[in-house]
């Protein structure tokens, strides 16, 4: 306990002789949550901020993707899933209203579910940390010939945002998420001109992060810093960077409040195709439903604060949500509902 | 959602093994960290360990988490 007293001391000291606001961003939808859990906010001084920007997968998943696997349920395929996609509402409406889905902790536990007689999609959705499973999933199908199940990719990886993100001014430096640099290592992100520091999930960890992050920037110091080395490498994990660019290849991608970014998705290669729900069903990009007034894509980009939206808590909550950003547990938006945070 | 907690490693067989959390025992996937042996530590990402840790440095988390099991 003394040493998470000298760290927020640390934190304090520095940021006395910071002159203005410092804005930190995340990009994982577990340090979203730890941050609140942990009541780090109420730790730091008034001028550092922490936002959130797209760490949590579901949130940066588009509307047609959903809609698409919607459509799947109605037409008789049985979805597979892990837990958060089933309540995020699509154009029409979410897996849960449709049912004709069943939820899985891991990729593995598909094989303990299927029947001949039916067809299943699984729900490729996640980053670096999530792909790897899913691409042994894709070969695990096709040594053991299973012909009914097919995966349908949103996988993203988290580089190409943050290119796009290190270039907005109002930012002044990262934190990087604990296990999709576990995959791809500290070097993934040296092209990074803003200061950052890779972080565990423990709220030492994260506030030494902060403290680590605010010294490089109060000392003007470009750099990739790792306080998560009990777990992240230089170059990731070696056979999981493997899989996955042995069954997928990267394309560009829709971010949900992004937009369009190039080389950004990750799209199953023809070797197999069998396996490509999106070849296999036809699936396509659809029109994007009519607007809600939800404002994810704007907290995604630490432009607003959930608490800016005319939305949050009021029409907005986790029992009947509008939008991703309160859907997932790992959103911003219902993570600041869960721990409080109102006008 | 990532945990950070370690798992020690109980018993391997082949590109399986056996954790034990707490008392409870759940099957993994060691594919992506095919020299892990039985007694290491390991991160865990949903059912597929992702990263193996020293020994002293996951012990040290693990106290931390009795700490915080013990006063709340």
């Amino acid at each position: 306990m003394m040493k998470l007293k000298r760290i927020i001391e640390g934190i304090k000291v520095i940021s006395e002789s910071l002159d203005r606001e410092i804005r930190i961003m995340e990009v994982c939808g577990t340090h979203t949550v730890n941050i609140f859990r942990f009541g780090i906010k109420t730790l730091l001084p008034e001028n550092i901020k922490i936002i959130s920007g797209p760490g949590c997968p579901v949130c940066v998943t588009p509307d047609f993707y959903i809609e698409n696997a919607v459509n799947l349920a109605k037409s008789g395929i049985r979805i597979l899933t892990f837990g958060d996609m089933v309540r995020v509402p699509g154009i029409s409406s979410s897996l849960e209203e449709v049912g004709n889905y069943e939820v899985v902790y891991s990729p593995f536990d598909i094989f303990g579910k299927i029947k001949n007689s039916k067809e299943y999609v699984f729900l490729g959705v996640g980053f670096e940390t999530t792909t790897p499973l899913v691409a042994w999933l894709i070969e695990e199908l096709k040594r053991r010939r299973i012909k009914n199940v097919s995966v349908y990719s949103a996988h993203k990886l988290i580089p190409p945002p943050l290119e796009i993100l290190d270039k907005e001014s109002r930012i002044d430096g990262f934190i990087l998420p604990g296990h999709v640099s576990t995959i791809i290592g500290r070097k993934a992100y040296l092209f990074l001109n803003k200061p950052s520091v890779i972080s565990g999930f423990e709220a030492e960890d994260i506030l030494q992060s902060i403290f680590m992050l605010i010294y490089l920037i109060k000392n003007k110091k470009k750099g990739v810093l790792n306080q998560y080395k009990r777990s992240v490498r230089e170059n990731g994990n070696l056979e999981a960077k493997k899989i996955i660019y042995d069954v997928f290849e990267s394309v560009d991608s829709v971010w949900r409040g992004l937009g369009m970014i190039k080389k950004s998705g990750l799209e199953i290669k023809k070797e197999y195709k069998d396996f490509d729900a999106e070849k296999r069903y036809g699936l396509k990009e659809i029109e994007e439903r009519k607007e809600t007034g939800c404002r994810c894509g704007e907290v995604i980009k630490g432009e607003i604060e959930p608490v800016d939206c005319p939305l949050f808590a009021k029409k907005c909550t986790p029992e009947r949500p509008l939008g991703p950003c309160m859907v997932s547990s790992e959103g911003t938006c219902s993570a600041y509902y869960k721990y409080g945070i109102s006008n | 959602m990532c945990l950070g907690v370690p798992l020690k490693i109980f018993k391997k067989e082949g590109q399986w093994a056996i954790v034990k959390d707490r008392g409870i025992e759940r099957k993994i996937n060691i594919s992506f960290t095919p020299q892990v042996k039985e007694g290491d530590y390991v991160i865990v990402h949903a059912g597929f360990s992702i990263s193996i840790l020293k020994k002293d440095e996951a012990e040290e988390v693990l106290k931390i988490y009795d700490e915080i099991k013990k006063n709340y």
